[in-house]
């Protein structure tokens, strides 16, 4: 039997496909549509995660067809580059919140100084502790902070960038799952106080869960993001070199 | 929105001159960060100009780790070796950070004004 030439053309045109930076340019976009839209269907529940479930197809899209990370990366670049900018950006809702940060002054510099430097210290501290290798106990420094910024610190201080992205949306994941439970369990009822907490924990994803709970317990998530993202970008090598010795 | 795109790129080149001009191990973009909050607290018409760019960037965060996210492939062999000691870290750091930051604030906070509760 001879192979019909459908399928011939159609392989053809698939070694063109896959070495084509537009195609994984056009599948990393359309991914995570998809996978935005099934977050939304779920009620934007913490565990459907836009980004986890996309980097779960395209890895898995990556491995059936043996394309090469460099391969992929050639095309996702165009979306990466973007980092940088929107880092720059988080400064606009600090700017914003400005009224907030002058009113509440004393507790949000004090709560952001401790919580930055616990976030690094204690994930450091533990994942010693567990003996985890070099490589994992920097990566998992700014696992607090937003992955732009986290990843950047990661390269910084000896990580491994590409794990940083997922040790912070694990850690998004985490702080969002926990929040409730354990600040009821503190008793701890002033919205300004958890909606830090968790924006400061647990970044973007913690942010989200607070602006579906309360709206102030929101904007001081979003505040506590975007200034210990800062924070922990300069302090993060110091408390790093500190503890590692 | 074009003109705040390059204003932004413009902080973030500027931050990433300062931090190595300096030799900071901090990431050049947070540098920018740090400088374009500053200025446009003072210049209210940077601010202006840099919103309608800055939101549609962060409006779709996420979207922009998912590449560098995809890169985890690279390295499951080191997850996978140390799946247990990283998510005990990961979750009891996470604990810990939240109630303490939360207990810090509430400690130093004047009561929330009352109403709308």
């Amino acid at each position: 039997m001879s192979p019909a030439p459908v399928p011939e053309a159609a392989a053809e045109f698939w070694v063109y496909l896959a070495t084509s930076p537009l195609f994984w340019l056009a599948l990393t976009l359309s991914v995570y549509l998809g996978a935005d839209r099934l977050s939304a269907w779920s009620g934007r529940n913490s565990f459907v995660n836009p980004v986890l479930v996309a980097i779960v197809v395209l890895g898995a899209v990556l491995i059936a067809t043996g394309t090469s990370y460099e391969t992929y990366f050639e095309g996702a670049q165009f979306v990466h580059v973007l980092l940088g900018p929107a880092t720059v950006a988080l400064a606009i809702p600090i700017v914003r919140h400005r009224a907030e940060i002058r009113a509440n002054l004393l507790p949000l510099v004090v709560a952001l100084m401790v919580g930055a430097v616990v976030g690094i210290a204690s994930a450091v501290g533990l994942a010693l502790a567990v003996g985890l290798d070099s490589a994992l106990v920097a990566s998992l420094a700014p696992k607090s902070v937003t992955a732009p910024i986290a990843m950047g610190v990661a390269r910084e201080i000896g990580g491994v960038p590409e794990l940083t992205a997922v040790l912070v949306i694990a850690t998004g994941i985490t702080g969002a799952a926990l929040v409730t439970p354990t600040l009821n369990l503190l008793r701890v009822k002033d919205w300004r106080a958890r909606g830090f907490a968790v924006g400061l924990a647990a970044h973007g994803i913690g942010t989200a869960r607070a602006l579906q709970v309360n709206p102030v317990a929101g904007t001081f998530a979003g505040l506590a993001m975007a200034l210990n993202g800062l924070v922990t970008a300069f302090a993060a090598p110091v408390v790093v070199a500190w503890i590692v010795g | 929105m074009l003109h705040g795109f390059v204003l932004i790129v413009l902080f973030q080149f500027a931050g990433e001159a300062a931090a190595r001009l300096a030799g900071l191990p901090t990431p050049g973009p947070v540098v920018g960060l740090a400088a374009l909050a500053l200025l446009a607290i003072a210049f209210p018409a940077l601010l202006r100009a840099v919103e309608p760019t800055a939101d549609a960037l962060l409006r779709h965060l996420s979207l922009l780790f998912v590449p560098a996210g995809v890169g985890v492939l690279q390295h499951l062999d080191l997850l996978r070796a140390e799946l247990l000691g990283l998510v005990a870290v990961l979750v009891v750091s996470t604990l810990v950070t939240m109630a303490v930051t939360a207990g810090v604030f509430a400690l130093l906070a004047r009561p929330a004004k009352e109403g709308g509760r």
